[in-house]
């Protein structure tokens, strides 16, 4: 049991969180990352489904590893992938039939997004499945986690509510107050992606770019 | 008219980076100077040309409900199968433009397999499916204008960041971080668009 979670694989698995986030410092999967993020509900549906996915699609391409021919590798993890993607879209169809239709073409398009072929290509196909499955998870929530403080912003500004439920009181609004509608539109998401990156590169100066 | 219209409307109101945020990664990797900029852009919109259209077919006869055999509904398999369309083009001219045209080839190399996982393409035929286009011209036409309008966006961001090379940016947003706000700044600017008509 101790092996199952010695020192390397805990690195594996919060790496991405922190230091090595796949969206803020691997500049992966950033297509989804703004456009799902207006509000909070899609944006947790969506980190979950891509967690999901980049763990098991790890798994199973850690597994076949040896056995793909090298140069029909992309075509196989895209098959793979895409099946996957597959079951989940059925599966937000039939039980979340609502955000499946607010996430619209972003589900299909999780086949596409780089964190997928990126953590397949650079991790499972060189690692075993247990540490391939910590991987995927570890990528999918450091994903996720940034969805969700770019979904937190833009809701809580844009419409002052959060999953939907208002948050700042209609005191505030007979006050003078205003909801900032620039914050639901698309360029506020990249506004606030980069305000992320600031704060991090700030505090961790390793990951300054010269 | 109706085609103008379409055109217009999908380079400019619909476009693929400030609209979707649709091939955003290889939008902000391969910006960083003008001419490999054009070049992967002249090659997204090609390989858009060719398979939008070629997924319409796919779409209209064989995946609807009713299409191939009465009674049968394939559209869960749209995705593998509208990846598997991509990936195959995207191998296909690859192959004849190195038969055909080895410096272009040369110049694009590295980017052309890349497009196969590039969102926009993916996303260009997953919106043509949401659309319902009643004619193979409009789904082409949607695919072209498209292209055009990524290839806009991907020049315009590699001049803007090869002039911003000489500006002094504060350390932590140095790369990536100013990067993204320029592509917002962009992005507000294309939203003057939203609600032409032509």
């Amino acid at each position: 049991m101790s092996e199952l979670f010695s020192k390397k694989n805990k690195e594996v698995f919060f790496n991405p969180l922190g230091v090595n986030n796949p969206v803020t410092v691997q500049v992966l999967g950033i297509c989804s990352a703004l456009a799902v993020t207006a509000q909070l509900e899609p944006a947790i549906v969506m980190g979950l489904s891509v967690t999901v996915i980049v763990a098991f699609a790890n798994v199973i391409i850690s597994l076949i590893r040896n056995t793909i021919p090298n140069r029909i590798r992309i075509i196989v993890q895209l098959v793979v992938v895409a099946a996957l993607v597959t079951i989940v879209s059925e599966i937000l169809k039939a039980f979340a039939y609502d955000v499946s239709v607010q996430l619209s073409v972003y589900v299909g398009l999780i086949i596409t997004n780089c964190i997928l072929m990126g953590r397949l290509e650079a991790f499972a196909m060189q690692n075993g499945p247990w540490e391939s499955f910590l991987d995927g998870i570890g990528n999918g929530l450091g994903y996720a986690k940034i969805l969700v403080i770019v979904a937190f912003f833009r809701e809580l500004l844009g419409a002052g509510t959060l999953f939907g439920f208002r948050i700042i009181p209609e005191a505030a609004y007979e006050a003078g107050y205003m909801n900032n509608g620039l914050m639901l539109m698309p360029p506020m998401a990249l506004v606030i992606c980069a305000c992320i990156i600031w704060y991090q590169r700030a505090h961790n100066k390793e990951l300054q770019e010269k | 008219m109706e085609y103008l219209s379409l055109f217009v409307k999908s380079i400019f109101v619909d476009n693929m980076i400030f609209a979707f945020f649709l091939g955003m990664c290889s939008y902000l990797a391969v910006s960083k100077n003008v001419k490999t900029a054009l070049g992967l852009g002249i090659a997204v919109t090609f390989v858009l040309v060719v398979t939008v259209p070629v997924n319409y077919l796919l779409e209209n006869y064989v995946l609807k409900a009713n299409a191939l055999v009465e009674g049968v509904d394939l559209s869960f398999l749209a995705f593998i199968l509208f990846i598997a369309v991509i990936a195959g083009i995207v191998q296909l001219v690859e192959m004849v433009v190195e038969r055909f045209t080895p410096s272009l080839y040369a110049s694009l190399g590295i980017f052309l397999p890349l497009i196969a996982v590039n969102c926009a393409i993916m996303g260009a035929s997953l919106f043509m499916q949401q659309r319902h286009f009643i004619h193979i011209g409009e789904a082409a036409t949607y695919a072209f204008g498209s292209g055009i309008g990524w290839l806009l966006a991907i020049v315009g961001l590699a001049a803007i960041r090869e002039k911003m090379a000489y500006s002094d940016v504060p350390a932590p947003l140095k790369g990536l971080g100013i990067t993204f706000i320029t592509v917002g700044l962009m992005a507000m600017a294309f939203m003057c668009f939203s609600g032409l008509k032509i």
